[in-house]
């Protein structure tokens, strides 16, 4: 039986190249969603294979990767894709996020602001901001190359409308480099500001769309909004029941079945740095 | 006090071990073996092979034992194999003319050259539990065919298409699109749809294909031939320039002839839908035939409005590793943003309820003025 | 002063079969235009190639935008093409359901353009949609309300409105009153030609009703078979047709 040998990072030096140029265009056109051939994963589409193919392509050996997962570097799909590359690259891992070369995350932007020596990869489900409004491929790569981006602010005044204020909470449409409106992927809207102006490098992977794109450092990142409704961020009434800090995006914890919360750090080193537990 | 949840990795370590435990089973049970599958589950095997898009029966097996039979998640597990091999080109098209045919069945001529041959079917069987398969049942050897079959077996298409009745098929010279090696575009070319019904989930193309026949995208399709058999794979190796054989593998082919189309300056033809997959997979070549021929309105002037008329449609949702996958990415923690929304209802509700209270304490002011 | 629109033989083929042909005309500000014949001649095609939804197989339009320069339709960019069917043109279809956002408020449907070309102001693309659903006579407490909920007559206004807010200088109008009661008819019809008279719009309306066209319009172009066989100022048509086809539609219209 053919018993198949893995190259450092599972991916094969050609399939690298090719994830490599679809990364070198978006950078080069910051925001644009480049097509790239996906390959599949060992592990589902829809569970990081776009940020895994990404992270396998700019991985090298002398790498510290970081993986989290809803902020947490403990949660499972975090584990489990950060020992794929424990077993496929061997390249060293940390919690830390000063620590880390390159960050993978679904769904958080760590709270410690990133470095110039860091990219952060993003896991995408949907890459396209307009889909849910269009939901023709041909149509919506349209609308981006004639920069048809009323239809965004439809949905956005259909909210306040509706709701008296904008309702989306996470996937917050934004606009960069004040060129093309993008999906930063499913992170709450109170990560948007981290995405603007980031000295990091941000690369975002769709696997299943097969897609990729990139906010290149210190590039504007502006969340969509109307002068007399502005961009607003989630605040939370209390601070972190652990670490007391204010700063950052917390999760609610049930605590018993008689409707006893807590509120807690998302992003789990920041809080333990803050505890002084590292 | 309150300490986060710890231990993801060492959950995962006993999951996997209590998977392995549940896939082994009853341990005075013998192991099913890989020959055992491979030999016996074997359109299970085709189909993995098929929508795995990789032709090898022992990898297919073992994937099948793997997911404890699950075929989507063995379908998986070969695509995960598959792109990590190295590839060395593209082999010359399949001669399917040229077939080893086991089966071979025409529904639109009673006799055709070089007839009939019905082949390993279940069509015809009656659908009654064989409960001598329940035991040991050793079947009795199969009657075969006194003489060789013909070895260039004529297309039913063909035949037609010598009296002009059928539309040719495009015989555009160049490479065929390569949905695994670049991203799939729209609007797609026939060769790049071919290629994702070959690879689509069987039930999709299934559902899809019977709709067609229900009246969302018509096509008046006839089964113009099925073969069964098996086909010569050559392969062109650039330091020789000629192709040389690599070996065989069994196919099933579908040509439908379906309903007529021409105009006043062009006489009226059939129109055609082709379906290929590798092994045994009738249905699956069948639906995919029709999918094709549905997904060709627009080039046929056709009004499109049916789901299997919609290439965006049946393209961007046929894998069903793709579906699969994000499907079940729904069981992946979504703390973070169900906690955005946490906050914003919570908000929106105690908005409501002030809106509430100022509307009845400006009821109650005129009443107290009085 | 030039014309606003201008159609140079002007044609349609599908193949072999004729939608339209040599279609010549000028449409000055202003002016509005009625495109009379019965289904099948050819006057829908004409619409859709004058506003730029199809492709003219032979023949040019050109139009005068703002800075005053005539530009033909098919040298614009796909970009320059929407941007004119956005702001500076409008297009009424007979089925509102074409020409509505039917999965989102009343109120968004008239802000769309606004917030295309650029307004990001709630509050001002808020008071330009009261504003507009008051001038087509739809009560402002409708405004968050879904299209679908509308009445046939409302979502034709509400449609009007729609392409209106942009101050357009041009509107397409496909059989506007077509499927409507003829109670409701009279109603939109009214509120058309006030409309179009209070701001000064330029109009081109396809209709198979001659009534449509003897309210509406100033001229009107008679089809019949991809071809115009009469046109003329609409009550001289009206009045005294000089096509036999003409004479038969306006007997056959006008007497009952």
């Amino acid at each position: 039986m053919n018993v198949p040998a893995y190259n450092f990072a599972y991916l094969n030096e050609q399939t690298k190249r090719m994830i490599r140029r679809a990364i070198l265009k978006a950078i080069a056109v910051p925001g644009y969603q480049a097509p790239f051939a996906s390959r599949e994963m060992p592990m589902p589409y829809g569970w990081g294979t776009g940020g895994v193919q990404v992270t396998a392509s700019v991985l090298t050996p002398e790498d510290t990767l970081k993986v989290i997962d809803q902020g947490a570097d403990d949660t499972t799909n975090a584990v489990s894709i950060r020992k794929f590359f424990v077993r496929t690259a061997g390249v060293a891992t940390t919690g830390k996020t000063e620590e880390a070369s390159v960050i993978q995350t679904r769904h958080r932007i760590p709270e410690t602001p990133l470095t110039e020596d860091q990219i952060l990869v993003f896991q995408v489900p949907i890459p396209e901001p307009l889909r849910f409004l269009e939901p023709r491929e041909t149509e919506t790569r349209t609308m981006h190359a004639l920069e048809e981006y009323g239809v965004m602010h439809v949905k956005l005044y259909e909210d306040i409308a509706q709701y008296g204020e904008i309702a989306t909470t996470y996937a917050y449409p934004a606009r960069v480099a004040e060129r093309y409106v993008f999906d930063p992927s499913p992170i709450p809207k109170f990560d948007n500001p981290k995405l603007d102006d980031c000295p990091a490098l941000q690369l975002f992977g769709a696997g299943r769309e097969k897609r990729i794109y990139a906010v290149p450092p210190y590039t504007s990142v502006r969340s969509l909004d109307f002068e007399d409704h502005p961009f607003e961020v989630q605040r939370w009434d209390q601070p972190c029941a652990l670490c007391g800090t204010r700063e950052s995006f917390l999760d609610e914890i049930v605590m018993d079945d008689r409707g006893t919360r807590m509120f807690v750090c998302s992003d789990t080193d920041f809080c333990a740095r803050n505890r002084g537990e590292r | 006090m309150y300490v986060a949840v710890k231990g993801g990795e060492q959950a995962i370590d006993a999951a996997h071990r209590l998977l392995d435990e549940e896939r082994r089973g009853d341990r005075s049970v013998p192991s099913v073996t890989l020959e055992q599958i491979a030999g016996q589950l074997t359109l299970a095997v085709d189909r993995v092979m098929n929508e795995g898009s990789l032709y090898d029966r022992e990898l297919a097996a073992l994937a099948i034992k793997q997911a404890r039979g699950d075929l989507i998640e063995a379908i998986f597990l070969i695509r995960a194999a598959r792109t990590t091999l190295a590839r060395f080109g593209y082999a010359e098209p399949l001669d399917t003319r040229a077939m080893r045919v086991k089966r071979r069945v025409s529904a639109a001529f009673k006799d055709i050259p070089g007839g009939q041959i019905l082949g390993p079917t279940f069509d015809y069987t009656h659908r009654l539990l064989d409960f001598s398969l329940a035991g040991d049942y050793e079947p009795p050897e199969a009657a075969r065919a006194p003489g060789a079959l013909r070895s260039d077996m004529p297309r039913v298409l063909e035949m037609l298409g010598s009296e002009g009745l059928m539309e040719q098929p495009s015989q555009e010279a160049r490479e065929p699109a390569d949905l695994t090696q670049d991203p799939l575009d729209f609007p797609a070319g026939r060769d790049l749809r071919l290629q994702n019904l070959a690879r689509g989930d069987e039930g999709f193309l299934l559902a899809l294909a019977y709709s067609t026949q229900r009246g969302y995208g018509r096509t008046h399709p006839f089964a113009g031939e099925i073969r069964l058999g098996t086909v010569e794979v050559s392969f062109t190796p650039e330091e020789l320039g000629f192709p040389i054989v690599i070996g065989a593998i069994a196919v099933t082919e579908c040509e439908m002839i379906n309903q007529f189309k021409g105009s006043a300056t062009v006489k009226p033809q059939f129109t055609r839908g082709y379906g290929l997959g590798f092994g045994q997979c009738e249905r699956k070549a069948m639906s995919m035939a029709l999918v094709d021929r549905a997904l060709r309105a627009g080039e046929l002037g056709e009004e499109r409005g049916a789901p299997a008329q919609d290439e965006e449609f049946v393209l961007s949702h046929s894998d069903n590793v793709q579906a699969t996958g994000f499907v079940e990415h729904l069981k992946l923690p979504h703390y973070v943003d169900f906690q955005s929304e946490l906050v914003l209802l919570r908000r929106l509700r105690a908005g409501t309820e002030a809106a509430k209270h100022r509307l009845e304490a400006a009821k109650d002011r005129p009443e107290a003025a009085e | 002063m030039s014309p606003l629109l201008a159609a140079e033989t002007l044609g349609k083929f599908y193949g072999a079969r004729v939608g339209c042909r040599d279609v010549s005309f000028d449409l000055w500000p202003g002016e509005v235009l009625a495109i009379v014949g019965e289904s099948g001649s050819g006057k829908t095609t004409l619409l859709r190639c004058l506003s730029g939804h199809i492709p003219a197989s032979s023949g040019k339009v050109r139009y005068r935008t703002r800075d005053g320069r005539m530009v033909a339709l098919d040298e614009m960019s796909e970009a320059e093409r929407r941007m004119l069917m956005r702001t500076d043109w409008g297009f009424v279809h007979q089925d509102a359901r074409d020409g509505l956002r039917m999965g989102v408020s009343a109120g968004a449907n008239v802000g769309e353009r606004m917030m295309a070309v650029g307004e990001r102001h709630y509050g001002r693309i808020r008071a330009a949609a009261v504003d507009w659903l008051r001038r087509v006579e739809i009560s402002e407490d409708r405004i968050d309300d879904s299209p679908w909920s509308y009445s046939g007559g409302m979502r034709q206004r509400l449609q009007i409105a729609r392409n209106l807010v942009t101050s357009p200088r041009l509107v397409f109008m496909d059989e506007p009153t077509g499927g409507l009661d003829v109670s409701v008819q009279a109603r939109l019809l009214d509120l058309i030609r006030g409309l179009v008279r209070r701001l000064d719009l330029a109009a081109v309306v396809v209709t198979h009703d001659l009534a449509v066209a003897r309210l509406l319009s100033s001229r009107m172009m008679v089809m019949q078979q991809g071809q115009v066989i009469e046109q003329g100022l609409t009550d001289q048509i009206l009045e005294d047709p000089q096509a036999p086809y003409t004479q038969l539609l306006v007997s056959s219209v006008l007497q009952v």
